[in-house]
């Protein structure tokens, strides 16, 4: 047992595994691609990549945020509602006052600045007084949606105003398979230009290392000069933020403006980024990682329509996805641990 | 050595906490290029002199000099900047990132970069590396180094934002007696580039070999300071303690005739250990010594069921036990103090008394199953005044304590069940010379009465002085039984080292 550990290591599909379970994931969407297009032959065709990306996006720029905020060694569950606080507010706002109503710019700045106004309350209550984070963010999960229903609206709107409405029907691709067509919005361009940005950022400069440092262990980082508290606004300020801009997206893609949505899909986006490899315990995590988390829950759930799953079982097949991410970080933990442990002495 | 103008100097430095006067005109001299040690009992105030000179703590009078800079009161970061840097026991370092970037990157802080080039970090890292002359797998992730290298990245982050004096506190406390030797030479490297260490240690042996100079605290005052050459053991112990103590006491007579207490035959656990058989007689001291990794501390983990052993049996006063779980173990009369005192043998946070019937409540329930208060309470004061734990009251929390009373708290816990046969895993490891030197007599003490003791240690002299005899563990096999003549500091040493 103990000597198959370091043989498997050498395994050219083990190394494969990447730092942050790259690895196994691109092969998991490989063989879950193949064994879903053998049952359902349908799933080979372009639809069904258009399908995936189209609900991958807006989730992959929720994920950068819950990631940001994981590898601090946080969580984030109030994500979900201020994407609809700052989408739907938009609608509402839009209509309301016509401000803006030509420029889709001006609509997602706006939900941007929504998202950042949102971020303050987390910022406030997890730098500012040090409290534990997923107490803060269930709460002011529930202040946001609570107050969004209460005074901005709580009727589904179908009327747009005149630039997000075009934009909502600007496509980059579209796949027509008879009478059915699916297409892909443009608004996957700004998806990746924000995995870009935010890769960028958590990899080469001292702010990202230091949300990593953070993450690794907050009072050494304090030691180490690190400005913990200013890192730690800039984290929760930037994933509201960035959930207004993902919010919005959301909105725009479905084209019905309703604000009962979102708020409890949040399972689909840790998940996403947990099994990319993000650690639970803080400290981890990545950009390539987090992408290809979200693409295979979008996959598997898009799989288990095809496969005539009932959709009930969808949520139940994501909560048992993200505790086997879990389990796993927990497991090569503790391998770790017992590996160092029978460490033969270093050599002098 | 030529002495030399002094690198840092604190002079006539005070602190009061409360009506407590925790350092009390406290003069330190610290010289380029040297080792300095400062020596005391716990609360004897090293760590707040530390604290002030590192500017975490403010004193309420005197003056910090740092190369010819006299502050009276100085900011952490301002310690920093002037070459003060502390490498505190628990290191500091961030376990998810490489000795690289735990090397580099406070100094990219400190200089207020915002792009982290890896390529250059790297070198900057490897720079530092090369300077002290050691090795180092940068690129490997703090969690996946041993202690040592943890240290050795501490002290090069150190040396990466220009430390001229490096405060170490207990730095040989978690390394194994290889690794210390190998801290030595690092330090004797340190020295020649002019970097003054100053050490924070208990090992008398250590502070003899390693330093130049001594200076010692009791009570918040310096009692004597100097050159090494001016102390011995005996010196050191009595201006720290203010009375003389022998480290050394021969240890009680073992009752040969009767029968072993404890038979272990053929213990394994595969993957650890191998044909473990070893007896211990009422009353016997017996010693279990091994590097780190090489099952001394597996083979008590698994007598107290903590991973319990694939093969082989116990027997325990004679009758066979079989030990799978901590409750078996219990319930079989041993009793087990392990090595990591803080996370693994006491709830900090929870009052005294708490700790110390933790383990005994099964004795103290009476009727309705509910605690009988009175008898839990002659408990408590019995192991108090038995282990002399200084404590103010049984309600506080053992957090309040020092180290060494930490450690008689953990141990009272244990005496607290009347346990046939106490393990007991590094028990002085972090505790002064007179609580290690109460804390063995007791032991000694409990032998008398007939308690079969296991000490697991490498800490030659502390074996030496309490035990009947040692076993030798080496790669999970017993190789060697040391007794009578051969139960010498050299033997063991020289049996760890080969």
């Amino acid at each position: 047992m103990t000597a198959l550990v370091p043989a498997l290591r050498r395994l050219p599909i083990y190394r494969l595994r990447g730092s942050n379970n790259e690895g196994v994931l691109i092969l998991s969407i490989i063989v879950l691609s193949v064994i879903v297009g053998i049952v359902a032959p349908s799933f080979w065709r372009l639809s069904t990549l258009l399908n995936i990306s189209s609900s991958s996006l807006e989730n992959l720029v929720f994920a950068m945020g819950v990631l940001m905020v994981i590898i601090s060694g946080g969580i984030d569950v109030s994500f979900m509602a201020i994407g609809i606080f700052a989408g739907y507010g938009v609608i509402v706002l839009t209509n309301h006052t016509g401000f803006g109503a030509s420029s889709a710019w001006t609509s997602f700045a706006i939900a941007a600045g929504l998202g950042l106004g949102l971020g303050t309350l987390n910022a406030a209550a997890i730098a500012g007084l040090r409290l534990p984070t997923l107490i803060v963010t269930l709460g002011t999960q529930g202040i946001i949606r609570g107050a969004m229903l209460a005074y901005v609206g709580s009727k589904v709107i179908p009327d747009y105003p005149p630039g997000l409405d075009k934009l909502s029907t600007n496509y980059l691709v579209t796949a027509t398979q008879g009478a059915s067509s699916t297409r892909l919005s443009v608004l996957v361009i700004p998806a990746i230009l924000i995995c870009a940005v935010m890769s960028v950022l958590l990899r080469y400069t001292t702010l990202g290392r230091g949300i990593y440092a953070i993450g690794g262990d907050a009072e050494s980082a304090r030691r180490a000069g690190f400005p913990v508290f200013g890192i730690q606004v800039f984290i929760y300020l930037f994933a509201g933020l960035l959930a207004g801009v993902a919010g919005m997206m959301h909105v725009t893609q479905v084209r019905l403006a309703n604000p009962y949505e979102l708020v409890g899909g949040e399972l689909d986006v840790i998940a996403a980024v947990v099994l990319g490899g993000a650690s639970i315990f803080g400290g981890k995590g990545s950009v390539s990682g987090t992408v290809l988390g979200v693409v295979l829950i979008s996959l598997i759930k898009n799989s288990l329509i095809l496969l005539g799953v009932p959709g009930t079982w969808q949520r139940a097949t994501v909560g048992l996805l993200l505790l086997i991410g879990v389990s796993a970080q927990a497991l090569t933990a503790s391998a770790r641990r017992r590996n160092l442990d029978a460490m033969p002495e270093t050599p002098a | 050595m030529v002495a030399r103008e002094p690198l840092l100097v604190a002079s006539g430095v005070s602190k009061r906490f409360g009506g407590v006067a925790a350092l009390d005109h406290v003069t330190l001299e610290v010289r380029p290029g040297e080792v300095h040690c400062i020596v005391g009992e716990n609360g004897s105030g090293k760590s707040t002199l530390i604290k002030v000179i590192s500017g975490v703590e403010t004193p309420d009078t005197g003056t910090i000099t740092m190369d010819g800079t006299s502050l009276s009161r100085l900011s952490p970061r301002q310690a920093i900047s002037l070459g003060i840097e502390v490498i505190f026991q628990d290191f500091s370092l961030f376990p998810n990132l490489t000795a690289a970037e735990n090397i580099a990157m406070a100094t990219y802080v400190a200089g207020g970069r915002r792009i982290v080039r890896p390529g250059s970090l790297r070198r900057l890292a490897a720079e530092v590396v090369r300077r002290i002359g050691v090795r180092l797998d940068l690129d490997s992730r703090v969690e996946d180094l041993s202690v040592a290298d943890r240290q050795l990245t501490a002290i090069c982050r150190a040396l990466a934002r220009d430390a001229r004096v490096i405060f170490m506190d207990e730095p040989t406390t978690a390394l194994t007696w290889r690794e210390v030797q190998a801290l030595f030479r690092v330090v004797e490297s340190l020295k020649e580039t002019g970097t003054a260490l100053v050490f924070v240690s208990h090992k008398l042996d250590e502070v003899l070999r390693v330093s130049d100079r001594i200076t010692v605290l009791r009570n918040g005052v310096v009692t004597v300071t100097g050159d090494v050459a001016d102390f011995d053991r005996g010196s050191i112990i009595q201006a720290m303690t203010g009375r003389a103590l022998t480290e050394t006491s021969p240890a009680s007579s073992i009752r040969e005739r009767e029968a072993p207490l404890l038979e272990v035959r053929q213990l394994g656990l595969r993957g650890s250990f191998h044909d473990v058989s070893f007896t211990v007689r009422p009353g016997e001291v017996v010693g279990v010594t091994g590097l780190l990794g090489s099952g001394r501390t597996e083979i008590a983990e698994a007598l107290f069921g903590i991973t319990p052993a694939h093969h082989g049996t116990v027997h325990v006063d004679g009758r066979p036990v079989r030990i799978r779980s901590v409750r078996d173990a219990i319930a079989a009369g041993i009793g087990y103090v392990p090595g990591d005192r803080l996370t693994q043998g006491v709830f900090l946070d929870q009052a005294i008394s708490r700790n110390i019937i933790a383990g005994s409540l099964d004795r103290l329930l009476g009727r309705l199953n509910l605690i009988r208060r009175k008898q839990a309470r002659e408990t408590v004061e019995e192991a108090a005044s038995e282990l002399n734990i200084r404590m103010s009251s049984a309600d506080d929390p053992v957090r309040s304590l020092s180290g060494g009373n930490q450690q008689r708290v953990v141990l009272g816990k244990w005496l607290a069940r009347n346990p046939h046969i106490l393990i007991l895993n590094s028990p002085t490891v972090g505790v002064d010379v007179g609580s290690k030197h109460e804390i063995l007599e007791m032991l000694r003490a409990k032998g008398r009465e007939g308690l079969g003791v296991i000490v697991i240690s490498d800490d030659v002299p502390e074996l030496v002085a309490v035990c009947h005899r040692v076993l030798v563990v080496r790669r999970g096999r017993i190789t060697d039984e040391l007794v009578g003549d051969r139960l010498t500091e050299e033997v063991i040493l020289r049996e760890l080292a080969a």
